[in-house]
């Protein structure tokens, strides 16, 4: 009796976990949809009159003088820009990552326990510092530029700073950990006698990188994209500090809407959108990383 | 089954780490295996089978000499372009893939068509008798079946030399019995060169056209199952195939005195000195009138046969095993004292010790 019962009452034991997706998770994003329905107020908030300016206004702008309407070229630009340098922060991050994860899982299993620990190291510090460290590497007068002067290579230093070069350095920087880590996970579990199998069956070695490990490490390279795709495209801190005012993301963007914009509709327009973006874009990767067993060399 | 050579080692060689610590895993093996045979190679853990057989693969590059294969020389060309396949110890298979897939994967990397592919494959999946688990994901099989599949997996290229690692010590007895006959069988129908590591004896003996036995990277013989069982070179030999009694004696003259002090005749051995004679446990009598005599110290029925274990007058402990009567009781009681006659040709004088 006694069991069945909790097994009828059974559901109020997730009630801790249901109040936190309330609260936590449905109900700001309600807020964030809601608003992004409203008109902006003077200063700040929002009037409560329902429009979808704010979505028009993502896309498309209106001449204040004729009302003429035009495609919002200067957010695409910014959409356009979010969406390249985490693209390539995630490439960039996976072609450096996947060597290291392969070097730390092929070491004797003592070293590989200090290796992972000086991987994680980064964590440890802020990501605002680690960001000005970044900076203090590329600036004009930084570490890289006097070190290239001082080789010869350049004669005036190189303008990396302010540019989508130097966010995409610095994102894949601060990434990297991201990618490493489940990287080094799944070829932990790779059983490397199947590399030995693969040339033993006139296999070269790239087709057995491309069929034998690729194919079963998959799982961490989902992993490792997601988790540096997905901070990737709301990044605000790093655009901000070596991206310069200029160079925005979709994230310095919203902020601005929130601030000196004073758009807040605009600003929850623009984050619902860089959720649907991040959604699509999963979906759309897990999808076409799940095929199994593809015929293409 | 031809003379020709599939595989040759000419001093081959390979050795681990340097100065002190150099570990000699092959030392100067010489070896042809021929074409179309069952070649095994028999040894303890740790004599260098497995290097041989990578260094045959070309996993593993020797440290001196050759390896060559139907006469040509391989020892710098990689392993994916030997016509040589493996069949690993853990399998190794695809876990990606399915049966089918690993089975395609030689075939496909070797450039063939999807339509010899396909067919190919058929015809492999039927040769293991695998033919409904074609869609399966190697995780799904049973140990025996994954094995089948990685010896498809290996045969579907037709390469030349099929090696095989201790393929079958995963497997529970029954499976293994099942799976010697399974390879045998596979080895006829197929007429490639069998390159075979085990270090089960009677695996070796029951399997093998011929075998090489090896001890600590050294060679020690080759020869086929009969040839090495009845006439061991050495005492290691002797000791590592089947069971064998030693009995140490002095050579004169065609007669051996043992040191128990009994006079043995040994037709055809010539030379004197120090010599260890080997007699195998099957190969005594009991009989009166027997030139060596021994106490019996225990019995222990084993069904098809009983081992008599014996004690000779200077204390030497030797086995000597009787086929069991209908009745399974070979009458001898214990501390009984009994004469005992080898088999006329069965004793075997090895050199020194
Ligand atoms: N990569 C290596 N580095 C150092 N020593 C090695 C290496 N591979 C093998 N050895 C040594 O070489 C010797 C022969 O090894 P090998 O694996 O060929 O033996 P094996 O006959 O296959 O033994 P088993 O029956 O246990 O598989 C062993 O002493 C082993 O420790
Ligand atoms: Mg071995």
């Amino acid at each position: 009796m006694a069991l069945s019962n909790s097994g009828k009452n059974g559901w109020l034991l997730s009630i801790p976990a249901l109040i936190l997706l309330i609260f936590g998770a449905a109900g700001p994003l309600l807020i964030v949809v809601v608003y992004s329905f409203l008109e902006p107020g003077d200063f700040s908030g929002v009037i409560w009159n329902f429009t979808t300016e704010a979505w028009f206004r993502v896309f498309f702008e209106r001449d204040i003088f004729d009302g003429t309407v035009s495609t919002a070229d200067a957010h695409l630009t910014i959409f356009w820009r979010s969406l390249k340098l985490s693209i390539l922060t995630t490439l960039a991050t996976f072609l450096i990552g996947f060597p290291m994860a392969w070097f730390i899982a092929t070491q004797p299993p003592n070293r590989r326990a200090a290796w992972l620990f000086l991987i994680t190291i980064p964590f440890w510090t802020n990501l605002l510092i680690r960001t000005f460290a970044i900076l203090e590497v590329i600036r004009n007068q930084g570490l890289l530029n006097s070190f290239l002067i001082w080789l010869g290579v350049i004669d005036a230093p190189l303008q990396i700073l302010y540019t989508d070069t130097a966010v995409l350095i610095g994102m894949a920087y601060v990434y990297l950990p991201l990618m490493v880590l489940p990287l080094f996970a799944a070829i932990d579990r790779f059983d490397f006698k199947l590399i030995e199998a693969g040339y033993d069956l006139y296999a070269s070695r790239w087709r057995v990188l491309r069929r034998i490990v690729i194919p079963i490490v998959r799982p961490g390279i989902v992993a490792g994209s997601i988790l540096v795709f997905v901070p990737s495209l709301g990044a605000y801190v790093t655009p901000r500090i070596l991206g310069g005012g200029k160079n925005m993301m979709l994230g310095n963007f919203i902020e601005l809407q929130f601030g000196q914009g004073r758009n807040w509709p605009l600003g929850a327009a623009l984050s619902m959108l860089l959720l649907v973006i991040v959604l699509t874009a999963l979906l759309a990767y897990v999808r076409a990383t799940s095929v199994e067993d593809r015929h293409n060399v | 089954m031809t003379e020709e050579a599939a595989v040759e080692a000419r001093n081959a060689a390979r050795y681990y780490g340097s100065g002190e610590a150099t570990v000699k895993a092959l030392d100067d093996v010489s070896l042809t295996i021929r074409k179309g045979e069952f070649f095994t190679l028999l040894g303890p853990s740790g004599c260098g089978k497995t290097t041989l057989l990578r260094l045959i693969a070309g996993f593993e590059t020797p440290t001196e000499g050759q390896i060559l294969l139907s006469g040509r020389d391989i020892t710098d060309i990689p392993p994916n372009r030997r016509r040589v396949n493996t069949v690993f110890q853990s399998y190794a298979l695809f876990p990606h893939l399915s049966v089918a897939r690993n089975i395609a994967f030689g075939l496909e990397m070797l450039g063939q068509s999807r339509a010899e592919v396909g067919r190919r494959v058929e015809e492999m999946l039927d040769l293991v008798r695998l033919d409904r688990m074609a869609d399966r994901k190697p995780a799904m099989l049973s140990g025996g079946q994954q094995q089948r599949v990685a010896l498809a997996r290996a045969l579907a290229p037709a390469p030349e030399v099929l090696l095989l690692d201790e393929p079958l010590s995963a497997l529970d007895l029954k499976l293994r019995k099942e799976m010697q006959l399974e390879l045998k069988r596979l080895q006829t129908e197929t007429g490639i060169t069998f390159v075979f590591v085990t270090h089960d004896q009677e695996e070796a003996l029951t399997m093998s056209d011929r075998i090489g036995v090896m001890r600590s990277g050294r060679l020690q013989q080759v020869g086929g199952p009969r040839e090495i069982y009845n006439g061991p070179v050495n005492r290691f030999v002797a000791d590592f195939i089947g069971e064998t009694n030693f009995l140490k004696g002095m050579l004169e003259g065609g007669r051996v005195r043992l040191a128990s002090g009994e006079s043995l005749e040994v037709p055809g051995a010539a030379g004197q000195g120090e010599v260890t004679l080997a007699i195998r446990p099957e190969q005594i009598r009991i009989t009166d009138d027997g030139p060596i005599e021994a106490t019996l110290t225990q019995t222990v029925y084993f069904g098809t046969d009983t081992h008599c274990h014996l004690h000779l007058r200077d204390g030497t402990e030797i086995v000597a095993r009787l086929q069991s009567p209908p009745s399974g009781e070979v009458g001898l009681t214990t501390g009984e004292t009994l004469r005992l006659a080898p088999v006329p040709g069965a004793v075997q004088v090895l050199e020194g010790d």
